[in-house]
């Protein structure tokens, strides 16, 4: 006995020192990245630790397509960490820096956009400037599609590279509801003709969150106002009319607005479940994917409101602390090109819209963007209307803590 | 080298608690360079105070808390003295024992798909009621958090139960109630009288980890729980993930109020026990008989049953929904079947099983050998170690494990072991390990010592005795301890991901990861896999002392 346990534990001191040995020094210097080729040459043989949301399979196979051909063209291995919170990841790259790990961290690259954004970049625990560095980058669609490279009115200064865009899209069951209102007061009205067939996540829930800055957006008398911190501005008079508005939705919410889905993606288990008659993603191919998935009735269809509804840009970034930054530029790189952005914007694929700038890249490429079948539920980016711009991310910080005063704790 | 055991034992386990309570603590009052924050102050513990509902979170905490340990002692134990020797308590061990492999989230979703207004009990009375839509009412996530504590319940019953289950072995109850019958005694109150302040000392760390579990979890609570507000772990969670890493400091706070709050609910929990020891024994004394307990023994029974058939007809739902096409309310079944999901899922689990396996087994190896080592050091060394010592083991079940997870990963992040797989498995062992110790310390104490003296005797040297009597005797509280322990590590999720900096995919981190996108069929085929695992281990705990034992008929179950 006093032998096998002598014997395992020089066994397990021996495996923890190899590895300690293994796992130190394995800084790698960051990518000069006025010269492409020397990055690229860098890059080659380089594993990418890219922490994403994993929530979607069809995401996740998407992920896995791009890390295959990444390895093909490049020789960067690409491996997915499938998270449930982006903020798992965050945490990762706080951690680290907490335990002065400057570099040789874990985490080579994030999926983020806006307020995780915002705080990385506050607090200095992004690599970067590189994206305008990159050869796709030209492509991008900076001046149509301004929130590339402006995160929630947060100047983006080179530190992600613009991945997918977004915009909120409701959808309905054309077996129940007739007619679709077309913008938040509507939605109201029929809500009171329909009371407990509408809800949203709740705030802070990303999506919940959204839509309270959808009917902000739409009420607020000055939309200049939100562009700017909410500091600058008399924030009890901007946010009014969306407590006036929401003292009047509450009430005939779902369960009475005292209980909540948890997320974006429990709406459309609540459609399937005849709970709810509308509800609303982020992702304008969801509903066709969702139908296709048995998630949804193939009677669901997608719309938006008349006056236009929030639209942003999804991002990926790399940690200061980086093992493989020259892998994860040549990644992001990739994503960008209109080769991986065209398979992204195939619904059959994942069905999220292009960042890129169809007048800027080849024709062949465009010809097959234009021949791409969205779907029966997608709305085509034509027929998505108008986009409002996303809030500066204090606003969203304002309401969410003033929504938890107000409707958090049940009366 | 036995004597370092201990030693040994502690300092694994207690030095990862003790820096993941650091991490926790410095934060709270304000240090954390990485975030800018250098300066001692309360101003985390002022946001904390103010933040709108707390005092709400932490009644739900602690009222779920005790309920669920309340009622599923209760149940526990009446059921064991209505029923003990009986074909009826034969009947639900085997039923109930499996149970436990069935991750706690999973069971959670499954109830909630039972109990939800456009769920499986509401689809059976539609028809017949004329609901076209679902009532729009609040079962689950209402706001006295019931249905959180009837997921605790029904999952915390079997645990007990197979806890409890190994202390009757020791304390010869089948004698006592015997002897209590024999006097007039009814069933119940004869064993409640004789058997059960016997055994409660030796269910007393379970019942205080269930405490602990249930006034702390997260998982549960975000599904069955209420929201407006949530209990306070959740909240907790939210905090941590807030964008805005300045929460992380409040996020530090709230968790040492959560600490505190299981310690309180702990010390109130023994100031009940001293109450009812005081009442316990003027009953006892009076000599009331208590014969016609008929109807005792049947509510409990079918309480009992109720329970486990919850869990399983909110398993079976899983398992339909895994292979369901679309399914609409109120339909009671799917439209159409089909496997696609399954095979599209399969061929990319093989990495993530062989994952889960080898750490689990590893850390299960290495929980085994120390508490083991430190058992049978206590036992050839006569003494009991301190009590000190003892708490230290159990540390990882009282504490909230969200709350000391961020310090755990400085901790190993400055021992340079971080995203290794011997860090993964260190981390694991933190949580595995008290639980094996859990199950595996009362019969190794309570192993009849003339069988050492005996072998000592007959000329053979303390190791040879440990190999050829002690661990034969012991064969099937030791293969429960690895079945427990592997059933643990299985489930663990946050250690692997953040300790493992996402390099080992485990069957959890992926049904963690996709439960995001809420869609019951992935949720039903990753339960159904998480469930696996766990169901194998408890299956060669039980099969293989059957099948080596099978000509010893001494070494049967002897319940």
């Amino acid at each position: 006995m006093a032998k096998t346990v002598t014997r395992l534990m020089a066994a397990t001191l021996l495996v923890a020192g190899v590895s300690l040995a293994s796992f130190a020094a394995q800084a790698d210097p960051a990518p000069d990245m006025k010269n492409w080729d020397a990055v690229v040459k860098q890059a080659n043989g380089q594993t990418v630790y890219w922490y994403a949301w994993g929530g979607e399979p069809r995401i996740n196979d998407y992920i896995a397509w791009a890390g295959k051909q990444v390895q093909e063209r490049y020789g960067v291995s690409v491996k997915q960490v499938k998270l449930a919170d982006t903020a798992d990841a965050v945490s990762k790259v706080v951690s680290e820096k907490a335990a002065g790990k400057t570099d040789g961290g874990a985490v080579d690259m994030i999926w983020i956009n806006g307020e995780n954004f915002a705080a990385m970049k506050r607090n200095d625990l992004l690599f970067g400037p590189w994206v305008e560095q990159t050869p796709n980058f030209k492509y991008v669609d900076v001046t149509g599609k301004p929130t590339t490279v402006n995160d929630f009115t947060v100047p983006t200064d080179g530190l992600e590279a613009p991945w997918g865009m977004a915009q909120l899209s409701f959808f309905y069951d054309t077996a129940r509801v007739k007619t679709p209102p077309q913008s938040a007061q509507e939605l109201l009205a029929w809500l009171q003709n329909h009371p407990g067939r509408f809800t949203y996540p709740q705030p802070p829930d990303y999506m919940g969150s959204s839509f309270l800055k959808q009917v902000l957006s739409e009420l607020v008398a000055d939309p200049a106002v939100l562009q700017k911190p909410a500091d600058q501005a008399d924030a009890q008079k901007v946010l009014a009319p969306l407590w006036t508005y929401l003292a009047k939705l509450q009430p005939v919410l779902w369960r009475e607005g005292k209980a909540y889905p948890a997320n974006g993606a429990a709406l459309r288990a609540m459609m399937a479940d005849n709970e709810i008659d509308t509800g609303f993603s982020f992702s304008a191919a969801e509903v066709s994917a969702a139908i296709a998935n048995f998630e949804l009735p193939d009677t669901v269809r997608s719309f938006v409101f008349k006056g236009g509804t929030l639209g942003n840009t999804n991002f990926v970034a790399i940690p200061f602390n980086a093992s493989a930054k020259a892998g994860a530029v040549v990644l992001a790189d990739f994503l960008m090109s209109p080769h991986a952005q065209l398979r992204k914007q195939n619904p059959e694929i994942w069905g999220s819209f292009t960042v890129l700038d169809m007048d800027k890249i080849p024709a062949t490429d465009r010809k097959a963007f234009d021949a791409l079948d969205l779907g029966v539920a997608t709305l085509s980016p034509a027929e998505m209307g108008n986009v409002l711009p996303e809030p500066h991310p204090s606003w969203m910080e304002l309401v969410e803590s003033e929504w938890q005063k107000r409707y958090g704790v049940a009366k | 080298m036995l004597r370092f055991a201990p030693v040994l034992t502690v300092i694994l386990m207690v030095g990862p608690v003790l820096a993941g309570l650091l991490g926790t603590l410095l934060p709270a009052f304000g240090y954390l360079p990485a975030l800018g924050g250098g300066e001692w102050s309360l101003s985390a513990w002022r946001e904390l105070a103010a933040q709108p509902g707390l005092e709400i979170s932490l009644r739900l905490s602690a009222v779920s808390g005790l309920l669920a340990t309340l009622i599923s002692f209760a149940v526990v134990m009446l059921f064991c003295a209505a029923w003990q020797g009986t074909r009826v308590f034969g009947a639900i061990q085997r039923v109930l024992s499996p149970i436990l492999s069935i991750p706690h989230a999973a069971a959670a979703f499954g109830l909630a798909f039972l109990i939800a207004p456009s769920g499986w009990i509401v689809r059976l009375v539609a028809p017949l009621a004329g609901w076209q839509q679902p009532p729009d009412i609040v079962t689950l996530q209402d706001g006295w958090g019931l249905a959180l504590v009837a997921g605790l319940v029904i999952k915390e019953i079997p645990f007990l139960f197979l806890m409890t289950l190994g202390a009757l072995q020791q304390a010869n109850a089948g004698q006592s109630q015997q002897v209590a019958l024999s006097l007039g005694y009814g069933r119940v109150a004869g064993w409640l009288k004789t058997v059960l302040p016997r055994i409660y000392p030796q269910i007393r760390l379970p019942l205080f980890a269930v405490l602990a579990y249930s006034a702390s979890v997260v998982d549960v609570a975000m599904i069955l729980g209420p929201t407006t507000p949530s209990p306070l772990a959740v909240r907790i969670l939210h905090w941590l993930s807030d964008p805005d890493l300045s929460m992380r400091f409040m996020a530090s706070a709230a968790s040492l109020l959560q600490l505190m709050l299981v310690a309180g609910l702990i010390a109130l929990w023994m100031a009940g026990e001293k109450i009812a020891g005081f009442c316990g024994l003027y009953w006892a004394e009076g000599g009331g008989r208590y014969r016609r307990d008929g109807a005792v023994r049947l509510t409990v029974a079918v309480v009992s049953i109720l329970a486990a058939g919850l869990i399983l007809a909110g398993i079976a739902a899983l398992a339909v929904w895994s292979i369901a096409g679309f399914w609409r309310y109120p339909d009671l079944l799917p439209g159409q079947f089909t496997v696609k999901l399954w095979l599209r899922e399969l061929p990319a689990l093989a990495g993530a099983l062989i994952n889960s396996v080898l750490i689990g087994g590893a850390a299960i190896m290495i929980g085994i050998i120390l508490v083991i080592a430190c058992l049978e050091r206590e036992a050839r060394q006569s003494a009991r170690p301190g009590r000190g010592v003892m708490w230290l083991i159990y540390l990882p079940l009282l504490m909230p494990q969200i709350s000391f997870m961020f310090g755990l990963q400085v901790f190993f992040g400055y021992l340079g072991l971080e995203r290794s797989f011997i860090s993964v498995v260190l981390a694991h062992l933190v949580f595995v390990l008290p639980y094996m110790f859990l199950s595996l310390a009362d019969p190794y104490r309570s192993l009849d010592d003339r069988y050492r003296h005996t072998g000592l005797c007959l000329g053979a040297g303390p190791d040879r005795v440990f190999w050829q009597v002690v661990l034969p005797l012991l064969a099937r509280p030791v293969l429960a301890a690895l079945a427990v322990g592997f059933a643990v590590s299985i489930g663990q999720y946050l250690p692997t991901l953040l300790i493992g900096a996402g390099r080992f995919a485990t069957i959890t981190t992926d049904a963690v990861a996709l439960a995001a996108g809420n869609d019951r069929r992935m949720i039903g085929i990753y339960g159904l896999l998480q469930a696996l695992l766990p169901f194998a281990g408890f299956a060669v705990a039980m099969l293989v002392p059957a099948i080596v034992f099978r000509q010893r008929r001494g070494m049967r179950d002897g319940l």
